[in-house]
């Protein structure tokens, strides 16, 4: 078909009560980091199982490296990661890293410097029972490296993480996409994906309401930028009325301005002078943009 | 195909060993065991027979309880208990085939029911044969009942993974599980003596009765093993069970085969058909 990692044209899935995928299309390329964000019950999680073959579409077209999802071939070219795992207490890190090296048809001894990677080192050869929720979550990940994956699917990857886990984590996801891996991980720690994602994929009610590199997301939303000035004791009303207007709070004057105009109203607060003695610049953060689409989408349903 | 299964099998009896359920199976095997050769042999003198012959008669109708309730305890978890844990979902994003996981899993806890019956059995005939209590038929016959319970484990196993298929959660697999134990091994046993009783010598228990034993793997196993024990007229609850029967008892090994093979496909479609 092309040569995209993963292709999802117009797939749609019903359930008894509702549409929790609805004509969603989407391709992903090789070396993508792609969020894919979305409220409880959006349906990320069914299009993931969709995109591994365990659900069938009820309409529209999946692939994987151009094989049909749950096939061997995209099975052999896929990781993994489920949202929430609890491997047999009983059984060491170690062992349960080589089961699933085995079943991915690697050489076991090959797999174990990934607990390296992901920092278990010390833990290998203690038991999963013993493990804290940020281990587990970490011997699931080294689960989805062993091998070469070519796409990598990752279901809240950092849910229960420490934020240097977290850093480590998304350190691992960067390296995948590297060497030419597709990574989509849903998510719903919003803040910590600037920067660290090339794409963002949002979901609303089984839609796809965004997809797009943050930046244009940024300015498709069209979110104002909001600024607060700290200004000297009793100076508040006399720095809102040269600012034209803004909410007063106390020693500070608030008020949102739009990208274009960002550059002017700072020199016009530094025209102030000495009345003002701080000033914070509040760009619009990925959870305002998110909630722009997610709002924009349940209003239109 | 062959590695994939072995390291699921593999799997199994680590699990097995680490959770001490081998140990577990293997001590009250051999406790029960002993318990009846050692409390049960004393007629054994005024009747002239071999003491492993009639230990292997008692352990015939010990086999028929334990050996379902173990298997069935192994196997009730193996498909909902992964589903339950997510440890399914990334198992079968993996490249192996619901049935290569099925057969993995069945070897795995047939192997560690074969090693508990061989190891509690095994120190019961050990024993016999020591004391001097043994003969060549008398193990003989031991032989075919550990054989014929690992078969009997496989049925059972093979139920417990039907069930486990049908359910989303382990409890509500568990609660099945007895179930199943209850109606197969208790229940189905007391209806049949009881039609029995209420007409013995009616078309029912000419008829009816011999192909109704034939029909649930619990009872097949122990007709099979009375009637093959050369001297059950003198040991068997059912005495001279093989001259009264309209077929050959060799076709109660056939149904515990055939019990065996048509539950593991039966689980091995459910498995494929479910969404984990």
């Amino acid at each position: 078909m092309t040569n995209s990692t993963l292709a999802v044209r117009a797939v749609s899935k019903n359930f008894s009560s509702h549409k929790a995928v609805d004509q969603v299309s989407f391709n992903l390329e090789p070396g993508e980091r792609v969020a894919l964000l979305g409220h409880n019950g959006a349906g990320k999680t069914t299009l993931f199982k969709m995109i591994l073959g365990f659900l069938k579409r009820d309409d529209g077209d999946i692939s994987v490296l151009s094989a049909a999802p749950g096939s061997n071939n995209a099975r052999k070219a896929t990781a993994y990661l489920p949202e929430s795992v609890a491997f047999p207490a009983a059984l060491t890190g170690e062992e349960i890293l080589k089961f699933y090296a085995r079943l991915k048809g690697q050489k076991p001894k090959e797999a174990l410097p990934l607990l390296e990677k992901v920092g278990l080192t010390d833990a290998a050869r203690r038991r999963v029972g013993t493990y804290s929720k940020g281990m587990r979550q970490r011997l699931g990940l080294a689960q989805a490296l062993i091998g070469q994956p070519r796409l990598v699917l990752l279901d809240e990857p950092t849910t229960g993480l420490d934020p240097i886990s977290r850093q480590n984590v998304y350190e691992l996801i960067g390296e995948l996409a590297q060497k030419g891996a597709t990574v989509l991980l849903s998510s719903h720690a919003l803040t910590e994906l600037e920067a660290r994602t090339d794409r963002i994929l949002i979901m609303s009610r089984g839609k796809l309401v965004a997809d797009d590199a943050l930046s244009e997301l940024r300015a498709q939303a069209g979110l104002p930028i909001r600024l607060k000035v700290w200004t000297k004791p009793d100076a508040v009303q006399e720095v809102a009325d040269q600012l034209g207007g803004g909410r007063m709070n106390g020693r500070s004057v608030e008020f949102d301005c739009d990208f274009e105009e960002k550059v002017k109203a700072l020199s016009a607060i530094s025209a102030l002078g000495n009345l003002v003695e701080d000033v914070d610049v509040h760009a619009p953060s990925l959870d305002d943009v998110y909630r722009h689409f997610s709002n924009a989408a349940q209003k239109e349903a | 195909m062959l590695s994939r299964v072995l390291t699921v099998a593999a799997q199994e009896i680590r699990i097995g060993i680490r959770n001490r359920w081998i140990l577990l199976a293997t001590v009250i095997l051999a406790v029960f065991s002993l318990a009846l050769a050692l409390l049960g042999s004393a007629p054994a003198g005024t009747l002239g027979v071999d003491r492993l012959t009639i230990t292997v008669a008692s352990l015939a109708s010990l086999s028929v309880y334990l050996v379902p309730l173990i298997a069935l305890l192994l196997a009730f978890d193996a498909v909902c208990g992964e589903v339950e844990r997510g440890t399914l979902l990334m198992t079968f994003s993996c490249p192996i085939s619901r049935s290569e996981f099925l057969i993995g899993k069945a070897l795995g806890h047939t192997l560690v029911l074969t090693f508990a019956l061989v190891i509690g059995y095994g120190l019961t005939a050990g024993l016999l044969v020591v004391t001097g209590g043994g003969s060549m038929t008398g193990l003989i016959d031991f032989s075919r009942l550990i054989a014929t319970s690992i078969l009997l484990g496989i049925c059972f196993l093979a139920i417990g993974y039907v069930l486990s298929s049908l359910t989303r959660q382990s409890g509500t697999a568990a609660a099945a599980a007895i179930a199943a134990w209850l109606l197969l091994v208790v229940l189905y046993d007391l209806a049949l003596l009881g039609a029995l009783v209420a007409n013995p010598s009616g078309v029912f228990a000419s008829d009816v009765f011999p192909y109704a034993v034939l029909l649930n793997p619990a009872d097949a196993f122990r007709l099979f093993n009375l009637a093959a024990l050369g001297a059950s007229d003198l040991v068997g609850g059912m005495a001279g069970v093989s001259e009264t029967l309209p077929f050959s008892p060799a076709l109660a090994l056939v149904s515990l085969l055939a019990f065996a093979a048509g539950l593991l496909s039966l689980s091995a479609l459910l498995i494929r058909r479910m969404t984990p």
